[in-house]
C-alpha cells in the first residue's frame, strides 16, 4: 500500500523505514509549512488544537501525492488525541478522499480491533523482513533523536551562526538514506565528531533550560516556531525531557504488556498533582520538579491553545516555580501565534534567567 | 541642551504604534534625559527612524557614544543604525524603571499594541506576562474610542476623572466593548461615565489577563503611552489599593532602558560604539524587501535589508541562512 502519515518533527525518517519493512511504500508529505497549516486549519473545527490541524494538513498533502492509506496514532484517556484519528477519517471522507484509515493505538480491552488494524499494516509480510525493517526503524528513531540532542548541545557553542542547523540537516539526510543498522551507527559516530568541530574553543557556560509540555508541540519545530533553535541562538543549551523513542517504549511496548508505571512521575509531582490527567500534564509537572532538582537554570513549558491537560499543568507550574526557585515560562501556540511576541518573550525570559544566574553566582 | 558636542547615549524604541528616541547624558550617572522624541511609526519604521534622527540633528549637537535598539522593530533599527545593543522591550522597561527606583517590584506597561506586566524582586525581573494577541487593553483601542467619541486622546483621562458613577462596560473584547459603549450612549448615559467605565474595563482586562496568580507588590510603576491617561492611573490605584507611580518620562521608558543597557555593555567591553554616524544614516537609502524563499518546502518569509543597493542583513530563514538568499534558485 502507498501509506501517508502526519509529521512529527523528524520522525518521518523512522516511519519510512518501518513502512518499507512492512512491505509498503511510504508517501511522506512535504515538510510541514504554512500551506499545510492553512489547509489543515481550513478543514478543521476551529476549537481543535494545533496538532490536529497540522496533521490533517499533512494527510491532505500526502493524499495529493497519491497515498491510498493514512496511518495515524490513537489512544485513550482525557487527551483528545484519542479520537483525532476518527474525526480526521470522517473529515477526509466528507472531502471525498477515498483512503483507508489505519489508527494504531494501544488497546484497551478491544484487542480484536487492534489486531485488525495491525493486520492491515503487516499483511503477509514475512517475519524476517518485518523484523529487520522494525530494527532499522528503531535504530533510526534513536539516532535521529541523538543527532538532534547533539545539535542542541552544539548550537549555543557554535563558531559560526547557523552551522549546527546546516550540519544537522545534512546528517539527517544521510540517516534518511541509510539502509542498514550499521550505516546508522556509522552516521552517528561521524556526526558526534563532526558536531564537536563546530564548537568554539573558548566559551562561558551556556544557560541550560529544560523544555516540558505537550509532546507534539514540544517535538515539532514547525508547531513551536522552532523553539529549540531560537533558544540555541540566544546562547541556551536546551535539555529535552521528552523523547519519542522513550514514548514508543513506554506507551506502545510497556503499556501493552502492562509494564508501564506512572509511579516515578507521581512521586515527583507529589504535592501538586495526584495522578494522570491525560496527555503530558502530569509529566510537565513532574519533569519541572526534576529539572529544578537537577539544578537547571529554568523551564520552558509549551502547549497548544485549548489543550486541557497542559492548561491544568500551566495553572500549577507557578507554584512549582516558587517552591523550587526555578523560573518557568509557559508558551501557548496556535495557528495565530505571532513570531514577534514569541521571540520577545523568549529573549526576555533568557535575559531574566541570565541575570538571576549572575546574581546567584552559579 | 548642549551647544558643544555633548557625549550622549542614544536609545531607540521602535514600536508598532510609536517610535521613541532618547539621548542620555553620558557624563551623568543613571538616566539623565537630555533630549527625547515620541513619533508615530505609522507602519513605516524606516521613515520614523530617519525622521527622528533628523529632528535630533536639528535640535542639538551631539556626540553619540553608544546606541541601543528595542521594540518590535529592534532588529531592523539595530541594523540600520549599527546599534551596540539590541534587546527586547521587557528587559529595557525593567532597566529604565530600576534606574529611577531600585525598589520597583511591579511594572504595568501599556503601549500601542501590547501590554506587559513585569514583576521584579530585589532589582531583578523574576516574572513577566505579555499580551500581544488581544487589542482590548491597549492604547490603540483607547485611541480609536476617543476618536469615535470626538474627545482628543490627551483629554480622555481627564474626562474619565469627571465621572461620578462609571458605567460597567464589557471590556473582554474590543468588539463587545464598543457595542456596549454604543448601547450605553443610546441610553443617554453621560459621556464621562462611559469613558470612565471604559478605563475601568481596561484595568480589569489588564489585571485578569496578565496578573493572574501574581503578587503585585509596591513599588508599582505605570509606564507606556497609556500612562498619560489619568483615569487609568486612578482606577489602577483603586483596584490595587496602593499608589501607582508614573515616572517623568513614562512614554519613552523603553528607549531610556535600552540606552542604559548600551552604556552598560560598552563600559563592560571597553569597546567603541558601532554606530554608523548620524550623517551616514541620514544620507543613505535603506530599503526592506520581504519575500517567500523557494529553496525548500519550509517556504520561510525572509526579510532583507539593503542600504544604497548593498545587502545588509536578512532574517527569517529557518535553515539558519543569514546571507543573501537567492529568491529563485
Amino acid at each position: 500500500m502507498r501509506i501517508t502519515f502526519p509529521h512529527l518533527g523528524n520522525a518521518y525518517i523512522a516511519v519510512e523505514s518501518l513502512l518499507r519493512g512492512l512491505g509498503h511504500e511510504p508517501v511522506t508529505p512535504p515538510l510541514t509549512n504554512r500551506q499545510t497549516l492553512e489547509r489543515g486549519s481550513f478543514h478543521s473545527p476551529a476549537e481543535m488544537c494545533l496538532p490536529f490541524k497540522i496533521s490533517l494538513g499533512n494527510m491532505l498533502e500526502g493524499i495529493d501525492l497519491g497515498a491510498e492509506s493514512v496511518l495515524m496514532i490513537g489512544g485513550w484517556g482525557p487527551c483528545r488525541l484519542g479520537y483525532y484519528g476518527e474525526i480526521q477519517r470522517l473529515l477526509l471522507e466528507a472531502l471525498g478522499k477515498e483512503v483507508e484509515f489505519i489508527t494504531l493505538e494501544v488497546p484497551r480491552g478491544n484487542y480484536s480491533r487492534y489486531m485488525v488494524h495491525l493486520q492491515k499494516l503487516t499483511g503477509s509480510t514475512k517475519f524476517d523482513h518485518l523484523r529487520s525493517g522494525a530494527s532499522l526503524s528503531w535504530a533510526k528513531l534513536n539516532a535521529l533523536e541523538e543527532l538532534e540532542i547533539l545539535a542542541l548541545q552544539t548550537r549555543p557553542r557554535e563558531k559560526k551562526r547557523g552551522a549546527t542547523t546546516g550540519y544537522l540537516q545534512y546528517q539527517l539526510e544521510q540517516l534518511r538514506a541509510a539502509e542498514t543498522v550499521q550505516e546508522v551507527e556509522e552516521i552517528l559516530s561521524t556526526a558526534s565528531r563532526g558536531f564537536l568541530r563546530l564548537r568554539a574553543r573558548e566559551q562561558n557556560r551556556p544557560l541550560r533550560l529544560g523544555v516540558v509540555g505537550e509532546i507534539y508541540t514540544v517535538m515539532d519545530p514547525f508547531s513551536n516556531l522552532r523553539l529549540e533553535e531560537r533558544l540555541g541562538y540566544l546562547g541556551v543549551e536546551v535539555v529535552r525531557t521528552i523523547s519519542l523513542a522513550e514514548w514508543v517504549k513506554n506507551h506502545i511496548f510497556k503499556k501493552a504488556l502492562g509494564l508501564y508505571s506512572l509511579a516515578p512521575l507521581r512521586r515527583l509531582a507529589a504535592g501538586y498533582l495526584r495522578g494522570f490527567i491525560g496527555g503530558h500534564g502530569l509529566e510537565s509537572i513532574a519533569r519541572s520538579v526534576d529539572l529544578a532538582r537537577k539544578n537547571l537554570d529554568g523551564v520552558v513549558h509549551v502547549l497548544p491553545l485549548s489543550c486541557m491537560p497542559e492548561i491544568v499543568a500551566r495553572g500549577i507550574l507557578p507554584r512549582v516555580s516558587r517552591d523550587h526557585g526555578i523560573p518557568v515560562l509557559s508558551l501557548m501556540v496556535d495557528e495565530h501565534t505571532g513570531e514577534g511576541g514569541f521571540q520577545t518573550r523568549l529573549e526576555a525570559f533568557v535575559d531574566m534567567v541570565q541575570r538571576r544566574v549572575g546574581r546567584l553566582g552559579k | 541642551m548642549g551647544s558643544k558636542s555633548k557625549p550622549v547615549y542614544l536609545g531607540v524604541d521602535v514600536g508598532s504604534v510609536s517610535t521613541n528616541f532618547v539621548l542620555l547624558d553620558a557624563e551623568a550617572a543613571g538616566a539623565s534625559v537630555v533630549w527625547k522624541k515620541y513619533l508615530r511609526t505609522q507602519g513605516a519604521p524606516l521613515v520614523a527612524l530617519k525622521t527622528g534622527l533628523a529632528h535630533m540633528a536639528q535640535e542639538g549637537s551631539w556626540r553619540i557614544v553608544g546606541v541601543g535598539a528595542t521594540g518590535s522593530g529592534r532588529e531592523l533599527a539595530g541594523v540600520v543604525l549599527g546599534a551596540d545593543v539590541v534587546k527586547n522591550e521587557i528587559t529595557a522597561h525593567a532597566t529604565a524603571a530600576l534606574s529611577y527606583d531600585s525598589n520597583v517590584s511591579t511594572i504595568l506597561e501599556i503601549g500601542g499594541q501590547d501590554s506587559k506586566l513585569i514583576i521584579l524582586r530585589d532589582g531583578v525581573v523574576v516574572d513577566f506576562a505579555m499580551n500581544t494577541v488581544c487589542a482590548a487593553g491597549t492604547g490603540s483601542f483607547l485611541d480609536q474610542q476617543a476618536h469615535r467619541l470626538g474627545i482628543p486622546i490627551d483629554e480622555f483621562g481627564q474626562v474619565a476623572l469627571r465621572s461620578t458613577s462609571p458605567v460597567r462596560i464589557a471590556g473582554r473584547c474590543t468588539v463587545f466593548a464598543e457595542s456596549d459603549m454604543v448601547h450605553k450612549q443610546q441610553l443617554g448615559v453621560d459621556i464621562a461615565d462611559i469613558v470612565a467605565g471604559l478605563c475601568q474595563a481596561m484595568v480589569r482586562n489588564f489585571l485578569s489577563s496578565l496578573a493572574k496568580g501574581k503578587e503585585l507588590l509596591p513599588t508599582v510603576f505605570f509606564q507606556g503611552g497609556v500612562a498619560a491617561n489619568a483615569g487609568m492611573r486612578r482606577f489602577f490605584e483603586e483596584t490595587l489599593a496602593q499608589p501607582i507611580y508614573i515616572p517623568e518620562h513614562y512614554d519613552v521608558m523603553g528607549a531610556i532602558g535600552i540606552a542604559l543597557l548600551a552604556a552598560e555593555a560598552l563600559a563592560e567591553g571597553h569597546k567603541p560604539t558601532r554606530f554608523l554616524g548620524l550623517e551616514s544614516v541620514l544620507r543613505s537609502e535603506v530599503a526592506a524587501q520581504v519575500y517567500e524563499c523557494q529553496r525548500c518546502p519550509n517556504a520561510c518569509e525572509i526579510s532583507e535589508i539593503w542600504r544604497d543597493g548593498t545587502f545588509l542583513a536578512s532574517w527569517g530563514a529557518r535553515c539558519g541562512r543569514q546571507g543573501r538568499a537567492d529568491q529563485t534558485s
